[in-house]
């Protein structure tokens, strides 16, 4: 880890995504570091969540870069990456955690094998290991063990969210995207489920990309915020000062549309 | 082609020299790549999709006049299906059929591989309803073939981690995936997983026809088929408690005959041939007593 | 001694024979000839023409005769026979804009240069049983023929609206150069239009009736209209090689639907009318109407357009629009699977056995 502290684990220039005439995004540049945590804030239709798809590969660019320090490689244009490559590192290296779990998870398997599916695309053929291993995980969110062969549908959607969370980091990955993870779910299980995040990411060191339109979210579990607004990055800072000292009126409209606790 | 076909009107073995051409090539790319599903210009035959049109499509391929050609179904050379079939290539051949595995050089089989040895130089035909070993997890042909080329097979697990999960077993009984030659994963065709060991470094040529799926698939001879499983659950096959009714066999695939409405039933051999030979052997021994 | 089931062969070839009798009937009762199916059936006949593709009347006839009135089993004899034909050339683009016209309407203008002209339709009929058909009676009157001006120049009701670029031109998606041909071709994803029009014409005409009717209610979203249905006979062209320019080798009659459907424009297509295209050989405003509401729908992926229902999801519908092999693989189910069968019993015995073992009060 420490050569890899020298260079970014995601570095981006110049990204912008247009739908015709209409601009998704544009002149996106910034550098994520391993370990950090980068929230992307702004209304619906700011253009936060295009900005994730094209990160992601899940979205083309119309002109930018986007590198990866892939294992091995170091920073790699991931427009140079074959499809192959790309769909490996979205097995290994990188996790997406949805909104919605139902696009994150399999909702006619097992949560065990959700979770177990993840390692059994990486090679693992031994069912008491994949199983031990998907307990354990079910532990790390948890999620009650006695449930680990109950279908996903049969959970809250609190649960479901926390075998995405299993599902995803799993294979410890270095990078996960995560869009609106709490979205849509009662603010005493978004509470609960931000605290567990909060400690995952510590514990493991992950890097990730957080979409919200929710600046308590970013404030609890991001170290560095971009607010974005017609699809152009309007601020960046730590997400402390950013937050305590808006400097863009925008950012300070947002600010303080948000009841202070 | 210099065999005179028994039916006038139609080419020899029904498909036109150009079909025949155009399948040949897909079988070659199919034995070239062992596993790997080669689309390829079905046609339209005149027994229905689902009946074996793949099957029959690769038998008409690849048979001469001099071939002698055996068809079973479940087994058996006399299930209604397989005598259709053998009475099609009968008609619009003239090659010599045969019940006996051991003297057939072509042999057309539904569901089932024969129980007597298969040897180098015969070519074994399967008919395939459904090639697509990922089709149960994913319904798109564009996503699957993607699935293949990149070796995506994880989720083929996760099929028999939910098994395991649940029953404490592999409850696949049939159609049991396999990976060939260790790259691709297929589709047996519905054979009963206590075929699946014979499928592994057999001597013969293995070829598979699906005509509604327009895919034709190969195991070359002597090539590794591995039925998938996980290191804690191996891979098994059926066994009985019973031997055959007839010939006493113990190692065959057994057939449930249900003989009374009062919950009668015996078991028998699947395999009429095998059980036939078995029969004869068994009285020759006796004569000679 | 139990001895295994034997005679297939026997029960085949006895089955044969009372097919054969059953299809004759009370023999005391006239043989249909081709004649009167080709004339008197005449709308079965080009159904199993369009679905068995092959222009063919006296052989379509011929398939339902032997079919028993069996429309799909009708469609597959001709297939199976039309495997069997050479091809001895490729024919041009039809026109249809030189038809001869019988039929045309369009629900898009009141009137047009041409005309509307109602043509042989149920349309407009009251669904009563006539029982005077029972009877062998006179032949019906004459029907009266249109005016001399009729017949002059109909072109199509959408070029009307292509002139003021309000409708996307014809054949803009249409495609490679040459059409794909499925019948030597397997199909292959993404499926160019032309693949795509080709399998739907072939496509059974209950199934896209129902994927049409389905983009109406809400599964699909389309705004369709009826720009135009025309119904007539066009010329057939082919280039033979020797010649070098074009001869005519007959008339066929087709049914040729072109669907105007409302789009606001997305990020890859303005705001203007769209094209759904049916065809179908004969009198067959059903078949092409359906057909042209499913072809506009499989193009809302290319348009830019939400594609979330069976109708716009071309693996689906491509897949499971031809009833020779759906209606094989369904019938299927009926040849012997007792292998499988037996595999399945011995498991489910096995599984029974765990079950109770492991949960003794409740298997009691």
């Amino acid at each position: 880890m420490s050569a890899a502290a020298e260079s970014p684990l995601l570095r981006v220039r110049g990204l912008a995504r247009h739908y015709g005439a209409i601009v998704g995004c544009r002149a996106v540049s910034f550098d994520l570091w391993p370990g950090e945590v980068l929230g992307v804030v702004g209304e619906s239709g700011s253009g936060k969540s295009t900005l994730l798809n094209c990160l992601s590969g899940r979205l083309g660019l119309t002109v930018g870069t986007v590198e990866f320090d892939m294992r091995g490689r170091g920073l790699t244009d991931l427009a140079a990456l074959s499809e192959a490559e790309r769909r490996m590192l979205m097995r290994t290296d990188w996790g997406f955690v949805f909104q919605s779990p139902r696009e994150g998870l399999r909702m006619n398997v097992s949560a065990g094998a959700n979770i177990g599916e993840r390692l059994m695309a990486v090679g693992a053929r031994h069912y008491g290991a994949i199983r031990a291993e998907a307990a354990d995980w079910l532990e790390k969110v948890e999620f009650d063990l006695a449930r680990i062969d109950h279908m996903p549908e049969t959970f809250s959607g609190g649960m479901q969210q926390r075998v995405q969370i299993a599902r995803t980091l799993v294979t410890r990955p270095r990078l996960v995207f995560m869009d609106e993870p709490t979205g849509g779910l009662d603010v005493s299980v978004q509470a609960r489920l931000l605290d567990l995040v909060r400690a995952l990411v510590e514990e493991l060191r992950l890097a990730a990309i957080v979409v919200t339109h929710d600046l308590a979210v970013a404030r609890l579990i991001t170290h560095r915020l971009m607010v974005m607004r017609g699809g152009a990055v309007v601020e960046t800072g730590l997400t402390d000062q950013l937050l305590d000292d808006p400097h863009h009126p925008y950012t300070q409209l947002l600010v303080s549309s948000v009841l202070q606790p | 082609m210099d065999g005179m076909p028994a039916q006038s009107g139609y080419n020899f073995a029904y498909l036109d020299e150009q079909t025949k051409r155009m399948i040949r090539r897909a079988i070659l790319k199919a034995v070239a790549i062992p596993g790997y599903q080669v689309p390829f210009g079905s046609r339209e035959m005149p027994l229905p999709y689902g009946w074996g049109t793949g099957g029959i499509q690769v038998t008409a391929s690849v048979i001469g006049p001099a071939d002698v050609l055996k068809v079973i179904d479940q087994g058996a050379d006399d299930t209604t299906n397989a005598v259709s079939i053998r009475a099609f290539f009968a008609r619009t051949t003239g090659v010599a059929t045969t019940e006996r595995t051991a003297e057939a050089t072509l042999i057309q089989t539904r569901h089932r591989i024969p129980e007597t040895p298969l040897k180098e130089g015969q070519i074994l035909v399967y008919q395939v309803p459904t090639p697509e070993p990922l089709r149960w997890l994913e319904p798109r042909e564009s996503e699957t073939r993607k699935m293949h080329a990149l070796q995506e097979y994880g989720v083929m697990h996760v099929r028999l981690y939910e098994d395991v999960a649940k029953f404490g077993r592999i409850a696949m009984s049939y159609d049991y995936p396999v990976r060939v030659n260790g790259r691709y994963i297929m589709r047996p065709s519905p054979i009963p997983k206590f075929d699946n060991p014979k499928m592994d470094r057999c001597p013969t040529l293995q070829l598979f026809g699906a005509g509604r799926e327009k895919r034709i698939y190969a195991v070359p001879p002597y090539t590794e088929v591995r039925s998938l499983d996980f290191e804690d659950h191996p891979f098994e096959i059926q066994k009985w408690d019973e031997a055959c009714a007839l010939c006493g066999a113990e190692d065959s695939f057994l057939d449930e005959v249900v003989t009374d409405d009062a919950g009668g039933r015996m078991f028998v051999c699947s395999d009429t041939d095998y059980c036939a030979e078995r029969c004869r052997a068994a009285e020759a021994d006796g004569d000679a007593a | 001694m139990y001895v295994a089931v034997k005679g297939g062969e026997k029960a085949i070839s006895a089955a044969h024979c009372l097919l054969a009798e059953t299809r004759r009937g009370d023999v005391a009762v006239p043989e249909l000839t081709l004649e009167q199916i080709g004339q008197q059936m005449a709308l079965a006949v080009d159904r199993v023409m369009t679905e068995g593709s092959v222009y063919d009347r006296d052989l379509a006839a011929l398939a339902i005769k032997q079919a028993r009135g069996d429309l799909v089993e009708a469609i597959f004899l001709l297939r199976a026979y039309r495997t069997t034909l050479p091809r001895l050339a490729a024919s041009m683009p039809i026109d249809t804009a030189a038809m001869d016209v019988r039929r045309r309407i369009s629900a898009t203008y009141k009137d047009l240069p041409g005309g509307q002209v109602l043509g042989p339709t149920f349309d407009y009929t009251h669904r009563l049983l006539d029982f005077a058909l029972a009877a062998e009676g006179a032949p019906p009157a004459k029907a009266p023929t249109a005016p001399a001006d009729n017949t002059s120049a109909m072109p199509r009701a959408l070029d009307i609206l292509d002139r003021e670029g309000l409708i996307e031109p014809p054949g803009e998606s249409k495609g490679g150069a040459a059409p794909g041909d499925l019948t030597r071709e397997p199909l292959a994803f993404p499926a160019d239009r032309a693949v795509r029009l080709q399998n739907l014409a072939r496509g059974d005409e209950g199934f896209l009736l129902a994927l049409g009717y389905s983009t109406q209610r809400g599964y699909g979203n389309t705004h369709p209209f009826a720009g135009e249905i025309r119904m007539g006979e066009v010329a057939v062209e082919i280039v033979p090689e020797e010649l070098g320019f074009a001869v005519e080798i007959g008339d066929i009659t087709v049914t040729e639907c072109e669907m105007v459907n409302q789009f606001l424009g997305s990020e890859r297509a303005p705001p203007r009318f769209t094209r759904g295209y049916g065809l179908a050989f004969g009198e067959q405003d059903r078949k092409a109407m359906a057909m042209s509401l499913v072809d506009r729908a499989l193009r809302a992926a290319e348009l830019g357009e939400d594609a979330d229902t069976p109708a716009h999801d071309a693996e689906f519908v491509l897949y499971h629009s031809d009833n020779v092999e759906a209606q094989g693989f369904v019938q299927h189910l009926k040849l012997p699977h007792y292998v499988d069968f037996q595999s399945e019993l011995e498991l489910i015995r096995r599984l029974r056995k765990t079950y109770a073992a492991d949960a003794p009060a409740a298997a009691e």
